[in-house]
């Protein structure tokens, strides 16, 4: 008898909790949010820092009440889409979006992806913010797509220039996996080295994406012996093994890439091997970093256990998202106005200290303003934590 | 040269490993697994778990990799594919359960281990240079002798031990073991579990190499059954030579093409193609199975 007390009441405190739980989220409308891209295989890492700073930012936001679009105060709901770095699976994940009445989509991770997805975005009324570069996806007459980070042809001219100036570097070696977006990196990344007056001295050797040991692939290059090595595009699953391979080759040169990277990543798999490498962040190094750039790290951790330094740059498209609309509330169903606010949008960065403002960019670019303007942080990692090297704005 | 030799040598000594494990299954249960490659994920993120974390010492850690992957293989003989195997002679049921193995276990890393690139620190510091003629990190070189230490001890256990001998009898013929007397439910177990150990072996040594991710699974697995197809399928010496020879085609392709990109596996693909359509069974596979 006593037993079957406990479970009825087991059960009534289940159902109430399940009653409260539905009645706490129906409190406000909820607002829905995509994420389409990679967050299984080798490039895994790029489309979950992106998730999951989005559902780290959602609930945050959900937390705290909701967020205040027009009258309306709206709980964010994130609904993500694997396309497992196949661009059909991308098509898919975009229509998907379609069918759930999704404005805003987050994503895809990779050049191919974000290609194909957009006769889908456009025929039905998504505005999308991928982390591909291809330059026809953001130039008119394409107006639905816009750049979610600084694209390495705008990274590495800085990344050089900064090198020559600073560390008398001459040549440059290029080493990129056979892919279609590390190897238009390192075709622009040659290009923009060859109209600074660097040699190129090595850049056809390329690897598979899934190799494990770099040691064989990376021996012809080191023999060119470069004042830099320009890893195009790394993944942060390759770039330690790239690193360790190269500097245990005997590499005593600057190794740099215009892809983030995570130090946890680099400290376990090159350790001190990794000292100098040089890549692009976003906010949170503690000289840029706001409070809420550290609150928002401490809740991620708290959510998935450990933070991905890639997040640093990635919590920010979310927040656009947000900001522009609420700057517009008529852009919530209607990207068209969407599009018009674009251009006069102004809102305080809340990631960074200091004056920094969250705008739009890529007028030099793009001839048009489809970019999020994200600061452009240069790292260079040391034992253990990335340091800022510089930082920059785009244009 | 020499360079190219020694780097063919490391690759073929740990590709040797991964396909000995992946062949060992295939010729006691015709099973084509292609979770394998998951298996030697795993045994790479176990060993980095207790090493790489807790701090134990790396044999032990090696070894918690090999007890885990043995456990895990026989339990998924017992529980998943022994069962199968009883009520289905369609093959394609083995490999339908094998690529939905392969899933469940990607997604089973991805809950425990997560989506991030781990490492461990190197179990021994220092880079031989050999007058710039070879240049290999002492721990490549240490693994590489480890692996051929595993390797010849694998051989000796089929050859020489019982459970060995069983086995060897269960892949040549099922149905003429189980009338010597052999227990195939329990050796087909074992078998797996040997395997799955292997898996794991391999896993936990080449995590101090290379590393391991949620990733690379699947072009593990796919790495094994190239070297599968060269030497052989279910023939243990075939395996070691498919993996042999596999490692030294990619490090001689990787110095010879590489001023022409990224095209020694695509020279590697259609050599295959040739190969097997001149001799379909591998090096030392028989034409009847």
């Amino acid at each position: 008898m006593r037993r079957r007390n406990m479970l009825t009441a087991m059960t009534a405190a289940l159902a109430l909790s399940a009653i409260q739980g539905t009645t706490a989220l129906a409190d406000n409308p909820v607002l829905k949010i995509g994420f389409v891209g990679v967050t299984s295989g080798p490039a895994a890492a790029w489309g979950i820092s992106n998730q999951r700073s989005m559902e780290t930012r959602a609930e945050w936001i959900n937390e705290t009440g909701g967020y205040t679009i027009g009258d309306v105060t709206y709980d964010i709901e994130i609904v993500s889409f694997d396309d497992q770095k196949d661009p059909k699976r991308a098509i898919a994940g975009m229509e998907k979006m379609a069918q759930e009445g999704i404005h805003y989509v987050v994503g895809p991770n990779v050049d191919d992806g974000a290609a194909a997805v957009r006769p889908v975005a456009e025929a039905t009324g998504i505005i999308y913010f991928p982390y591909a570069f291809p330059k026809p996806l953001y130039t008119a007459p394409a107006s639905n797509a816009v750049l979610g980070m600084v694209a390495n042809y705008q990274s590495g001219p800085a990344i050089y220039r900064y090198l020559m100036e600073e560390r008398g570097v001459k040549t440059v070696a290029f080493i990129a996996a056979n892919e279609s977006d590390p190897l238009s990196q390192r075709d622009s990344g040659r290009e923009a080295a060859e109209a600074l007056g660097l040699e190129v001295v090595s850049a056809n050797v390329t690897y598979q994406v899934d190799t494990t040991d770099f040691t064989p692939v990376l021996t012809p290059v080191i023999r060119t012996n470069p004042d830099l090595l320009v890893l195009s595009g790394v993944t942060p699953a390759n770039a330690p093994q790239l690193l360790r391979s190269a500097r245990e080759l005997g590499f005593q040169g600057i190794i740099s890439t215009e892809t983030a990277q995570d130090a946890q990543v680099l400290r376990e798999g090159a350790g001190d091997l990794a000292n100098g490498f040089i890549s692009v962040g976003g906010a949170s190094t503690p000289e840029i970093a706001s409070d809420m750039m550290n609150e928002f790290v401490a809740r991620y951790t708290d959510m998935f256990g450990e933070y991905n330094d890639e997040s640093n740059t990635k919590v920010y498209a979310l927040e656009y998202i947000l900001a522009t609309l609420a700057a517009n509330p008529a852009a919530i169903d209607d990207v068209e106005a969407f599009k018009q606010t674009i251009d006069t949008f102004e809102a305080p960065n809340p990631y960074m200290k200091g004056d920094a403002v969250m705008r739009y960019v890529g007028v030099s670019s793009f001839g048009q303003r489809r970019q999020i303007a994200v600061p452009l942080v240069v790292n260079v990692y040391q034992d253990g934590e990335f340091e800022t090297l510089f930082v920059a704005e785009v244009d | 040269m020499e360079q190219v030799m020694a780097n063919g040598v490391y690759l073929g000594s740990q590709y040797a490993m991964i396909a000995l494990g992946l062949t060992l299954i295939f010729a006691l249960m015709n099973v084509l697994n292609f979770a394998h490659g998951q298996m030697y994920v795993i045994g790479g993120f176990v060993t980095y778990t207790f090493y790489g974390q807790f701090g134990l010492p790396f044999v032990l850690a090696l070894l918690m990799s090999c007890v885990t992957l043995a456990i895990l293989g026989a339990l998924i003989e017992k529980f998943l594919f022994g069962p199968v195997i009883r009520r289905s002679s369609r093959e394609e049921s083995t490999m339908l359960l094998a690529a939905g193995l392969a899933f469940l276990l990607d997604a089973m890393i991805l809950l425990v281990f997560g989506e991030k690139q781990r490492g461990v620190p190197k179990i021994v510091d220092g880079v031989l240079n050999w007058d710039f003629r070879i240049i290999m990190p002492y721990d490549r070189i240490l693994i590489c002798f480890l692996a051929m230490v595993s390797i010849a001890a694998f051989i000796a256990f089929m050859q020489f031990s019982k459970t060995g001998r069983a086995l060897r009898a269960l892949a040549q013929d099922r149905d003429a073991a189980q009338l010597m007397g052999v227990n195939v439910n329990r050796y087909s177990m074992i078998g797996f579990a040997l395997g799955a150990m292997l898996a794991g072996l391999v896993g936990g040594l080449l995590v101090t190499i290379t590393g391991v991710n949620l990733g690379m699974g699947g072009p593990t697995s796919i790495k094994a059954f190239m070297m599968v197809m060269i030497g052989g399928a279910g023939v243990i010496s075939g395996a070691i030579l498919g993996g042999f020879i596999l490692g030294m085609l990619e490090a001689v392709g990787l110095a010879v093409l590489s001023q022409y990109g990224d095209i020694t596996y695509l020279v590697i693909f259609v050599a295959l193609m040739i190969f097997l359509a001149i001799r379909p069974q591998g090096l030392m596979g028989k034409p009847w199975g």
